[in-house]
């Protein structure tokens, strides 16, 4: 178990350089191979009005012209210990954990980064809690009833949730409950502002079920499917054969099989949405990171979106890490052996 | 389902509710398909007495191991249709609800599966789940409980059971698996212990040694045991009667002595025959049964078996058209066959048994 | 049958052996599975699948490996069949060492070495045609026929008990043993000179059990066939068998014609097994003269030393636990690897423990039988 868990962590830690590594090439060698130049890349950090020998001596003081290994490493060496920008007229300086320097704005990415993390966090974590308990619920439910009546509308509504895009249920939401019921909280508003939990969830709550709607209608059928399977398991009929109640063995025996590789997804979908719910942020305006990623796109502010980029790779690997040390938790097989 | 058939006067109705400890009566188990209705059971009945095992022995698709799920209530409702009686000590489970079935079920009937890996779940440790079984028919402490199950591990010969009873069935081997799940099966003290190819998945050895056990509990227990199985040689050992089916039906019942000594169902002579030996020197050929065992949709008219038979020629046409009864040839022999009493001692002594 | 043009499908400059003659010969075979373990995977051990087997397979014979799981019997027959390539030792099929020989120069080998499978189901592509499938091999070997593939198939389904017309239909129309012959049918498509085959009759019921094993006996006599038969069922391996090899944890301990080891059984594990298969016989249920193993086979990543069948022998000694008994001759054609051999003469179990003391060291090498 011990062994088990040390080389998931050191694995996660490997990963995680090399997700790293391919995300900083993928950045800083895509322009390039669009045939960019280090001075056309330099350009963006300097005023219009610089002339070409002032780009290229800032494209050489920011490292630009440098091979890319050695930019790779001055960048994981910014995220320990900070990293100086000398572009010229002025040097910033990007303190630890620097997540690059946005010349942009004129400011490290990092500060903005932690000041959006929350609001996804709660988006994520809001949403999710609902998706997992309808989601997993409707699919037990439509499992055990199949073929029914009811079986058929819920599967027929999951199919709506996955198809429909969030651009669509969130506006579609907004303008039924928000603008024309006055239900809930217009978008726009930061709910990491809001004085106390309600109203916390009050700003959340559309947001949340948009969300959830998508996701909850994925589970739905993976549940369902995962249910239809585990309760034609020989271990059930032994549950039944025991004399359990129907109730126990759906949820001691059939639930507990069927729910481990909904673990798995579950793992992936909440880590790839504490990178940033893009859609959804945006269509809510909410100050979370995936709105931040779109704003920084638009702008072709590239630290920022590295910076979010490397931000969804660690909660991803993160993820990834607690799903498979929660594996060995819920299977004694992967524990011991 | 039916009615129970309740009757105004009390003589009547006792003897309905059936005499034996098991009694099952015209018990038919259909399934309807898109394809039409698998009639898996279409009306078999028997009787069996504590302390005492029954046999069934059967290929694929003749309709044993639905026998046995449908005593023990554990088709799904609505999925199959089952009609009959089946009582046990004097309750009828048909006519009985799903809650009262469940009651007794584990506790006074219980059932033991072929492949005991996936029989047990995979995830809760041997001694949860024999405590699980113990608990819902018995209202203990967890701690009586795992006393409870360390005891019955240790009575089924599971070494040191203080410890084994904490273990994942799959850190268990393929015997000590069987083991575990007849000592989960026997954890309530049940009356009636169903096996259905409990041997089957397990090496020779470990085969032997299960036998004995079951044999060695019955004993102690004083349970009617009913062993399911396609292997003649495992029932040979155990049962003391035997009910040999072809397609849904009973085709031949009688004790096993009789069964291998003067079987009467050319079935029962094509098994006999389709069997090598391991206790004589080879025969020159072996005798299989031609063709394949008919599709429950589509049972052959008449007799089922008259497809495959060697004999349905002699019958005049009975064997194509007319589906023959279960009869009593004398000494609690049953067979289902058209063959005149003669016919069928003359293909036994000529065809047949000079030739096993 | 001229089906399929098979003259010359041996090595060149090969003689191809004689009914009776040698066609296969396995010498000290060993196949170890390495197990890898803790934070850098390194092997930690092995599963000795296969430690050191030697034998051989005379042209027109049924010889049979028997023993119960974890013995090493379905490994053998895939390395006999070079699916797996051996950990060491030598297997020479026709004088030809096919040990190590590369996946593109075991392919004109295939033809004379073919394998049937215990699963009719899963062995056969549910997407393919019957016609497809049983004509697969002479589209692999690029073999021509006579008048055309398809007439060969059709003859082929013939010859193992199937309609012409199944040509174009999909295995999920046939039932198990059906099944069975159109992977028979396959497996003769390239008449091959051995066949290993693997459970060929476990999946299968009682009756349909017969009917195959009756047309594997009539296509051996129909063409000189060569079977290596994988068994667990002790009563097939009876009917079926010529030679019996029976093997416990990875090692042959016995091996015999079948007569004399049905009759006279020398190893222990030989006797407890035999004695451990329920007969359908009621008349046998009275006897109590049976033996019982304790206990189940231990595990092959840690086997017991010396005589592996020490640990649950009820016949055990000392001398059991330090030296491995070499499977010696101790009649004609009759070997054993036991120290106290059963239903043997003084003579033959003086032989056996001189066997041992002669030469403890090279046990693992016994001369080939």
């Amino acid at each position: 178990m011990f062994a088990y868990l040390v080389r998931r962590v050191i694995g996660a830690v490997v990963l995680l350089f090399i997700v790293t590594a391919v995300t900083f090439s993928i950045f800083f060698l895509v322009p390039k191979l669009g045939g960019a130049s280090a001075d056309d890349l330099a350009s963006r950090y300097v005023g219009k009005s610089a002339g070409q020998e002032q780009i290229h001596e800032t494209a050489v003081k920011l490292g630009f012209t440098d091979p890319l290994y050695v930019q790779y490493g001055r960048f994981v060496k910014g995220l320990f210990v900070g990293q100086e920008y000398n572009y010229g007229p002025a040097t910033e300086h990007c303190p630890a954990p620097c997540f690059g320097y946005s010349f942009l704005t004129q400011q490290p990415v990092w500060p903005d980064l932690v000041d959006r993390l929350p609001v996804t966090a709660s988006l994520a974590a809001g949403a999710a809690f609902i998706w997992l308990v309808t989601g997993v619920g409707t699919g037990i439910v439509s499992a055990l009833r199949r073929g029914s009546v009811l079986d058929r509308s819920l599967m027929s509504v999951a199919l709506a949730g996955v198809s429909l895009p969030i651009f669509f249920t969130g506006l579609l939401s907004l303008s039924i409950f928000s603008y024309g019921l006055g239900w809930t909280a217009q978008g726009g508003t930061n709910p990491m502002d809001a004085s106390n939990p309600a109203w916390w969830a009050y700003d959340l709550i559309l947001p949340w079920v948009t969300l959830a709607f998508l996701y909850a209608a994925a589970y739905a059928r993976l549940t369902r499917a995962g249910m239809l399977e585990t309760m034609n398991e020989d271990f059930v009929r032994t549950a039944r054969a025991k004399g359990l109640t129907e109730r126990a063995v759906v949820m001691k025996h059939g639930l507990r099989s069927a729910l481990t590789p909904i673990l798995t997804i579950f793992g992936l979908d909440l880590g790839l949405l504490l990178g940033g719910a893009i859609l959804t942020e945006t269509t809510f305006s909410l100050p979370g990171l995936g709105q931040y990623a779109v704003i920084a796109l638009r702008a072709n502010d590239l630290p920022k979106v590295l910076g979010v980029t490397l931000i969804a790779a660690f909660f991803i690997v993160l993820a990834n890490l607690i799903v498979d040390l929660l594996y060995a938790v819920v299977d004694p097989r992967v524990r011991i052996s | 389902m039916t009615e129970p058939q309740v009757s105004a006067q009390d003589t009547v109705q006792r003897i309905d509710r059936g005499e034996a400890f098991l009694d099952v009566r015209d018990l038919k188990v259909h399934f309807p398909t898109d394809d039409g209705v698998v009639k898996s059971v279409d009306g078999i009945s028997f009787k069996l007495e504590r302390g005492r095992t029954l046999g069934i022995v059967g290929e694929s698709g003749s309709g044993k191991s639905v026998t046995s799920l449908s005593i023990m209530g554990l088709h799904k409702p609505g999925v199959a249709r089952i009609s009959g009686e089946i009582f046990l000590d004097g309750q009828d489970l048909i006519s009985s609800s799903r809650e009262e079935v469940r009651r007794l079920r584990g506790k006074r009937m219980a059932m033991i599966f072929q492949d005991p890996l996936s029989a047990m779940h995979p995830f809760y440790t041997v001694g949860h789940q024999i405590v699980e079984a113990y608990r819902v028919h018995n209202d203990v402490s967890k701690q009586v409980a795992r006393k409870h199950a360390i005891e019955m591990l240790d009575r089924v010969g599971i070494p040191q059971p203080d410890k084994r009873v904490d273990a994942y069935p799959h850190q268990f081997s393929g015997g000590m698996r069987q083991r575990a799940m007849i000592a989960m099966a026997l954890s309530c003290d049940p009356d009636l212990l169903i096996a259905d190819e409990p041997t089957t998945a397990l090496d020779v050895t470990v085969q032997a040694q299960i036998l004995d056990l079951i044999r060695d509990l019955q004993r102690e227990f004083n349970s009617a045991v009913i062993i399911i199985t396609h292997d003649l040689g495992v029932v040979a050992e155990l049962a003391d009667e035997i009910q040999v089916m072809y397609a849904g039906r009973a085709i031949e019942y009688s004790s096993a002595e009789d069964i291998f000594d003067r079987p009467q169902h050319p079935y029962t002579w094509g098994l006999l025959g389709s069997m090598p030996r391991i206790d004589r020197e080879r025969s020159e050929r072996l005798i299989p049964i031609k063709g394949a065992p008919p599709s429950l949709i589509n049972v052959p008219q008449g007799c089922a078996f008259n497809p495959r038979c060697n004999y349905a020629h002699l019958n005049g046409g009975a064997s194509e058209t007319e589906r023959p009864e279960l009869l009593d040839i004398g000494g609690g022999h049953l067979v289902a066959c058209h063959l005149s009493p003669q016919e069928r001692t003359k293909a036994w002594e000529t065809d047949i048994k000079p030739k096993l | 049958m001229t089906t399929a043009n098979t003259e010359s499908t041996g090595v060149p400059g090969v003689i191809e052996p004689k009914i009776g003659e040698e066609l296969l010969s396995v010498e000290g075979l060993v196949k170890h599975f390495p197990i890898r373990k803790g934070l850098l995977q390194r092997q930690t051990g092995a599963v000795q699948a296969v430690d050191g087997l030697t034998f051989n397979v005379t042209r027109g014979e049924t010889l049979s490996l028997v023993g119960e799981s974890g013995c090493g019997k379905t490994t053998t027959g895939r390395l006999l069949t070079r699916l797996l390539e051996p950990t060491s030792g030598r297997i020479v099929f026709e004088g030809k060492d096919i040990s190590h020989l590369s996946e593109g120069k075991m392919r004109p080998l295939r033809r004379d070495v073919q394998m049937i499978f215990q699963d009719p189901y899963g062995s056969l592509n549910p997407r393919h045609t019957v016609g497809k499938i049983v004509g697969a091999p002479y589209k692999l070997q690029n073999v021509k026929t006579e008048q055309g593939t398809k007439k060969a198939v059709q003859e082929l389904l013939e010859l193992v008990g199937l309609s012409p017309e199944h040509y174009n239909r999909y295995p999920h129309e046939f039932s198990g043993g059906q099944r069975q012959r159109i992977g028979i049918a396959r497996t003769l498509a390239l008449r091959p000179k051995l066949i290993v085959a693997d459970e060929p009759v476990s999946a299968l019921d009682v009756s349909i059990q017969a009917q195959v094993v009756n047309l594997l006996e009539d296509l051996q006599s129909e063409f000189d066939l060569t079977y290596v038969m994988i068994a667990h069922d002790l009563s097939v391996v009876r009917h079926v068998s010529d030679r019996v090899a029976v093997m416990y944890l990875g090692k042959i301990v016995e091996l015999a014609d079948r007569v004399s080891l049905y009759e006279k059984p020398m190893h222990p594990y030989t006797v407890a097994l035999l004695s451990a298969v329920p007969i359908p016989d009621t008349k046998r249920k009275a006897k109590q003269d049976r033996i019982r193993l304790q206990g189940d086979v231990p595990s092959p990543i840690n086997p017991p030393p010396a005589c592996r069948f020490h640990t649950r022998c009820w016949k055990a000694q000392e001398i059991c636990k330090t030296i491995e008994p070499p499977l010696v001759e101790l009649a004609p054609g009759h070997r054993s690897a036991c120290h106290f051999p059963e239903n043997a003469t003084p003579e033959q179990e003086a032989t056996a423990q001189a066997a041992a003391k002669e030469d403890p060291a090279t046990s693992k090498q016994n001369p080939a039988g």
